[in-house]
């Protein structure tokens, strides 16, 4: 087949593989036949007269489009083999760092496809779903325990929608107080959403420099917060997989001149039920529940990004809040005369929303803070086992997350290779070259066994031996999967993203 | 790698050569290097004001998009157009064939806050 959907394969390496190994198969548009189809559609209603009568004639198509003719058999075929093609955490070992690709319990789905969640429209009264809006009622209090903070929204979409919200809530506290802040601080190496975040509500961004041992730079910290600064946006633990325990200190220089304190939540897998933002003087926080909370990630949503708040900034938060009146009944209020307003249309991703609740009812207090030691211990545990032959270049202890520097002399290896070679063990690459260049960051959840975390052991420490013994065998890699090194520089120089048809 | 003396450059890793009035500029070869394979240079039309500390155009590779800043505030007067179709000449040769824009600059005051080629040369060693 012509391999243009899976971006320039290298044709002299793919060539050298027997035809049965390439489980290549052809596109939807090269199967079937004439005349096929997988659904019987009704006659048209309206006669082919009528519709040049009613529909401009520039809209009307000369011929028919192009369109697969495949019945249905051979299409359930088709995509059953290429989900076979898919790598996801239900298969094998994730362990990307700084995205906590946790694997989701089953129970979230048998909850989430209850008819009294999915049968439900946001029209409806409030008596017809009060199960739903008590459900929503208790995620809100629950996260907000989590955070140690006020009062919790459900609205935002994603984290990074959150981090928006966070901020308009931010701004908003600002103003009620007659000032205009326009400056927000992040550390160097913060999440990309977050300076992105920053631009969109109208604010400047301004980096704060990091110590060699990960943590915030104080003294560049005090140097830059002014009268001018909104908020400091700080992921903690950090991005480089460690705890700034100097937080309490952070949120003392901040508030001394009435800045605000963003915490990016994006790594509270590591800090669940052992400590509260709220606790280290976090006035604003969003989660990312697909992180933390087992719902569904990659696909580009949805998702669900809850920002959590201090009380004084209660009033700004978005409507409608979830409720609950004195007889015990749940409603939306409206009533905030200081909110933002709307974030989102309707009340934020339910469905997504409902996942995250019976993730944390399952668990339990007791439960979530299993998740946040298992986590911690598993990471430090894979630390330990490869610093003889991978650089680790902040010191332990570690969060949930570590980094990992290969260097292998002149080899010409780096996390690059070292990461198509993991693929042949059938474990995800980890992070590459983020937050700092050429390392690996590598965050195995909480979720795997000894024995999983032993396997990736093997494979790291088997690699750094090839890095030396047989650097080839890394630099080619990989060589199991169904499609090899791809020659990403022509891909991207002459990107070729759209299947033609042979000419015939 | 070899830095050329007759131009200065900028912490982000921009050289800027003057000759005239007119300021040429491009990336350092130790940036195209870090950047492995550049696959696509976006750059502003000739006629465009730039001004000083801020972005003028992207430099983006299999890894990484890194935005180019001025250190001058002007116009541009010429782009190279041989990188549209051949982004590669910028690793090949970032310091001469891969230059980037030509500026006729308001003033040439900004560049003497840059580093020379010594210097450059000591910051990329850090």
């Amino acid at each position: 087949m012509d391999p243009v959907f899976l971006g320039n394969v290298d044709a002299s390496f793919m060539s050298q593989i027997p035809k049965t190994q390439q489980q290549d198969y052809p596109v939807l548009f090269e199967m079937g036949a004439p005349g096929l189809t997988a659904v019987a559609l009704p006659e048209s209603g309206v006669r082919a007269a009528d519709r040049r009568r009613h529909v401009p004639a520039e809209l009307l198509a000369e011929q028919l489009p192009a369109l697969p003719e495949v019945g249905e058999l051979d299409l359930v075929r088709h995509y059953k083999r290429l989900s076979h093609k898919c790598f996801s955490v239900d298969e094998n070992f994730y362990p990307l760092g700084s995205c906590t690709m946790k694997y989701n319990p089953r129970i979230n789905e048998r909850v989430a496809a209850m008819p009294e969640f999915t049968e439900v429209h946001p029209y409806q009264e409030d008596a017809d779903v009060q199960g739903l809006l008590e459900m929503l009622y208790w995620l809100r209090c629950d996260l907000a325990e989590i955070a140690g903070l006020a009062e919790v929204t459900l609205q935002p979409a994603a984290g990074a929608h959150g981090e928006m919200t966070g901020l308009m809530i931010i701004n908003a506290y600002h103003r009620s107080r007659g000032e205009n802040r326009r400056q927000v601080l992040a550390p160097e190496s913060a999440h990309g959403t977050n300076p992105a975040s920053c631009t969109i509500c109208g604010c400047t961004q301004i980096s704060v420099k990091g110590k060699p041992n990960g943590r915030v730079d104080l003294d560049d910290l005090r140097a830059k917060v002014n009268r001018d600064t909104a908020a400091l946006m700080l992921t903690n633990p950090n991005t480089v997989g460690i705890f700034d325990e100097q937080v309490a200190d952070i949120a003392r220089i901040l508030h001394a001149q009435g800045t605000q304190f963003y915490m990016d939540g994006a790594n509270m897998n590591a800090i669940l039920g052992i400590t509260q933002p709220g606790r280290f003087g976090v006035d604003v926080m969003h989660y990312n529940t697909h992180k933390t909370f087992s719902t569904p990630h990659g696909g580009g949503g949805p998702g669900a990004g809850p920002v959590a708040v201090a009380e004084h900034l209660r009033p700004f938060l978005p409507v409608p809040q979830v409720a609950r009146r004195c007889d015990g009944s749940f409603t939306w209020d409206y009533d905030r005369p200081h909110s933002i307003g709307k974030v989102r249309s309707f009340y934020g991703q339910i469905g997504v929303l409902v996942r995250a609740y019976t993730y944390i009812r399952a668990l339990g207090p007791d439960g979530l803070r299993d998740v946040a030691e298992k986590a911690v211990l598993n990471a430090n545990y894979l630390a330990a086992r490869v610093k003889h032959r991978y650089e680790l270049p902040f010191p332990p202890p570690y969060a949930h997350e570590f980094i990992a520097m290969p260097k292998f002399g002149d080899s010409g290896i780096g996390d690059l290779e070292v990461s198509k070679r993991l693929l042949d063990h059938r474990i995800h690459p980890p992070t590459m070259s983020f937050p700092i260049h050429h390392c690996l960051m590598i965050e195995p959840t909480e979720t795997e066994s000894l024995a999983a975390l032993d396997q990736f052991v093997a494979a790291m420490l088997e690699i750094a031996d090839e890095a030396e013994k047989d650097p080839e065998m890394v630099k080619t890699a990989p060589h199991t999967t169904s499609v090899k090194r791809v020659d990403e520089v022509t891909a991207s120089r002459k990107p070729n993203v759209r299947w033609k048809p042979a000419v015939r | 790698m070899s830095v050329p003396s007759d131009r200065k450059y900028t912490e982000t890793h921009e050289w800027f050569m003057v000759e005239g009035d007119v300021v040429t500029m491009g990336i350092t070869q130790y940036a195209a290097d870090e950047l492995t394979d550049i696959t696509y240079v976006d750059l502003p039309d000739v006629g465009a004001s730039v001004a000083a500390g801020e972005p003028v155009g992207e430099v983006e590779s299999v890894k990484a998009t890194s935005d180019v800043y001025s250190a001058v505030t002007g116009e541009v007067v010429e782009t190279n157009n041989e990188l549209a179709d051949h982004p590669e000449i910028l690793n090949e040769d970032a310091f001469d064939r891969g230059w980037l824009l030509r500026i006729r600059a308001d003033s040439l005051k900004p560049l003497n806050k840059l580093m020379d080629a010594r210097e450059y040369e000591a910051h990329i060693a850090l």
